[in-house]
């Protein structure tokens, strides 16, 4: 049977965050918190997985307890197990840091697959799902939008800009996944109550996690952030279907309009 | 006391209401326009788990509690009173009957399927002669060796062409009066079992409401429900659980309206400012709040007597007498508000006015709930 972990964060719903006027920050206060929608791919891949193949799927997650949200709607999905690293020790963690903290978890569990999102849509890095596949010392694919097991390894296709990449990787192997990969089914009503009623969140602290003090925290974050700002937010895009001489013309018009040409 | 939702009962109310944005409001309109049941909708329904919340595991059911499934019916009617209904006659009208009163083989080959989501129930009770005088039942059943041969027909029932399993009640000894009433399971395909008229209704159009014609029906004598003669008392029971199902609907309604009319205030102009500015409306808005908060406290109240008291026909009655007619007030103040727009089927709470008004007669009218409440207060 498959091992499979699967990383997943708490953010804000930032569907739901507004900026306050006065000082451009984001208004953090009564906005709910929701488990990262590439995370929940993850999770559904590895779901998929499991009913076809048959897998024990464990997730992963590091923040403060209130993090025990998701674990137990990933249980109520239908993850079997779950974990929460959790102490002030591993507060302020830059990327590095988090992937090397979530890393040394996640080298105390069995995994044939490890699922990360792609990236937090808090923090829109990106960088946590391969530096752990670094600090693992596996192969990383990552922005997964389809994924086959085939025999010992993975067949995955990597979405780009304006391509496509299949290729072919052997397990064990970091995947981190984008929210087209699928569809996430929603959680059972039983699911609930059994998560919260029959099963765990296992906790692990700071002496839980076999990672070096250097690396863990603020004091091993070798970065910091300078500045924050929100997403510029794009115009919808518009699909024109003329003839390509017709298209080129619009196109054109459409340029000279904004002044482009 | 404690007013404040566990987890897992919010992480549930999550997930309806999520469900019911997603997959419910979307064809809310549409459902009504067309009059056609939303199978597609059922169908996900049956496959999350959502019809059979309070049915425990053993019986193929989601072993939640009855707060959960009664915030579900809340959620869904709060984006579609019909799939609200569904879910409603569906539970408490046939799992909670053979999950009370049925043998365990019964269970084992009905509530299973039902509780699981592989099959759909009805209830069917009333009758042209019978409606809230529920003992005027003249659907015959008599027993012919190892077969019950049942007789007459049966009104408005819910869930009607589309359900798989149905609970019907028939007179097995007319001598008897409400005594000689049995509860019956019977499967769709049944030799003898057809369906009559389509009603054509106000509201919950989507709902598949038919009569149903039984001409010598065999049905296999163990598809007795409980004994012969307890029928009337099954009935009963069951229409307690029930009522808290439809009260959970009806407070689903009143809360949609209020929702979608405190943002339609918000927006709307006249005179140069919005609606939402005159004191008529900050008023009105704060009556209808404070009003369905109280039925709602009425409904959860009910849901937690039905899983921890023997009886609780008078906590049923009152949420459901309350719910229902303040979903009645809520709905048509509503239209009110958005004046000419709220009498267009632009607007849902067109379709909510009218969705709302069944929750006053079915399932015990408002004036039957008066009579059981009345009845304990005087007793």
């Amino acid at each position: 049977m498959l091992n499979i972990v699967v990383c997943i964060k708490q953010v804000p719903d930032t569907n739901e965050v507004r900026l306050d006027p006065k000082t451009g920050t984001l208004i953090r206060e009564g906005v709910p918190s929701i488990m990262n929608p590439d995370d929940k791919a993850g999770l559904e891949a590895a779901l998929r997985i499991k009913d076809e193949l048959g897998a024990c799927v464990r997730v992963v997650s590091m923040g403060p307890a209130q993090a025990d949200a998701v674990l137990r709607e990933a249980l109520a999905m239908g993850a079997d197990e779950a974990y929460l690293i959790s102490d002030r020790a591993f507060g302020g963690a830059d990327t590095w840091a988090t992937s090397s903290t979530i890393a040394a978890a996640v080298s105390k569990l069995p995994y044939d697959i490890v699922f990360t999102g792609r990236q937090a849509i808090d923090g829109d890095t990106a960088q946590v799902g391969p530096q752990m596949a670094e600090h693992l010392g596996i192969p990383n694919v990552s922005y997964a939008e389809e994924i086959r097991v085939v025999g010992d390894s993975l067949i995955v296709k990597r979405q780009f800009e304006n391509s496509y990449q299949v290729v072919r990787v052997k397990m064990p192997c970091l995947v981190t996944a984008l929210t087209e990969l699928n569809r996430p089914r929603y959680m059972t009503p039983g699911g609930i109550f059994s998560a919260y009623r029959e099963k765990q969140v296992t906790v692990w602290a700071r002496a839980d996690v076999p990672v070096d003090d250097s690396n863990i925290g603020l004091k091993g974050s070798p970065t910091r952030v300078k500045e924050s700002f929100p997403k510029a937010l794009k115009g919808k895009g518009e699909v024109v279907t003329l003839d390509a001489e017709a298209e080129a013309d619009y196109l054109v018009s459409k340029l000279r309009e904004k002044f482009v040409i | 006391m404690d007013f404040k939702l566990s987890s897992e009962h919010l992480m549930a109310r999550t997930l309806f209401s999520e469900f019911a944005e997603n997959e419910v409001k979307p064809y809310a309109a549409e459902v009504d326009e067309t009059e056609e049941f939303p199978k597609g909708t059922v169908e996900k329904l049956q496959r999350y788990g959502f019809m059979g919340i309070p049915i425990p595991r053993e019986f193929g059911g989601q072993g939640c509690d009855s707060l959960t499934y009664v915030m579900c019916v809340e959620e869904l009617s709060k984006r579609c009173a019909t799939t609200g209904v569904i879910v409603s006659a569906h539970t408490s009208l046939c799992c909670d009957p053979i999950y009370k009163f049925g043998t365990p083989a019964q269970k084992e080959e009905y509530l299973k399927p039902l509780a699981s989501g592989d099959k759909l129930g009805a209830f069917a009770l009333t009758e042209p002669g019978a409606g809230t005088d529920a003992a005027g039942v003249q659907t015959k059943a008599v027993l012919e060796g190892e077969q019950y041969v049942l007789n007459g027909s049966k009104i408005f029932i819910t869930n009607g062409k589309e359900a798989d399993i149905y609970i019907v009640f028939a007179m097995t000894d007319p001598s008897k009066g409400t005594k000689g009433i049995s509860a019956f399971i019977v499967e769709k395909g049944a030799p003898g079992f057809t369906f009559g008229t389509k009603e054509k209704k106000m509201g919950i159009r989507g709902s598949s409401t038919y009569e149903l014609i039984f001409r010598d029906c065999r049905i296999p004598r163990e598809n007795l429900l409980g004994q012969e003669g307890k029928g009337f008392s099954i009935a009963m029971a069951t229409l307690d659980g029930g009522r808290i199902g439809i009260a959970a609907q009806a407070l689903g309604i009143a809360e949609g309206a209020l929702e979608t009319t405190v943002a339609y205030v918000k927006q709307r102009k006249q005179f140069g400012r919005t609606i939402a500015q005159f004191q008529n409306t900050q008023f009105t808005l704060a009556d209808l709040a404070a009003k369905t908060e109280a039925a709602k406290m009425l409904v959860y109240k009910a849901a937690y007597a039905k899983d921890t008291q023997k009886r609780f026909s008078v906590e049923a009655a009152m949420a459901k007498l309350f719910a229902a007619e303040t979903a009645m007030e809520v709905t048509t103040k509503c239209v009110q508000l958005h004046g000419g727009y709220g009498y267009t089927r632009e607007y849902a709470v067109e379709r909510m006015m009218r969705d709302a008004k069944i929750t006053e007669i079915y399932e015990g009218t408002s004036e039957v709930q008066r009579m059981v409440i009345s009845g304990s207060l005087l007793s």
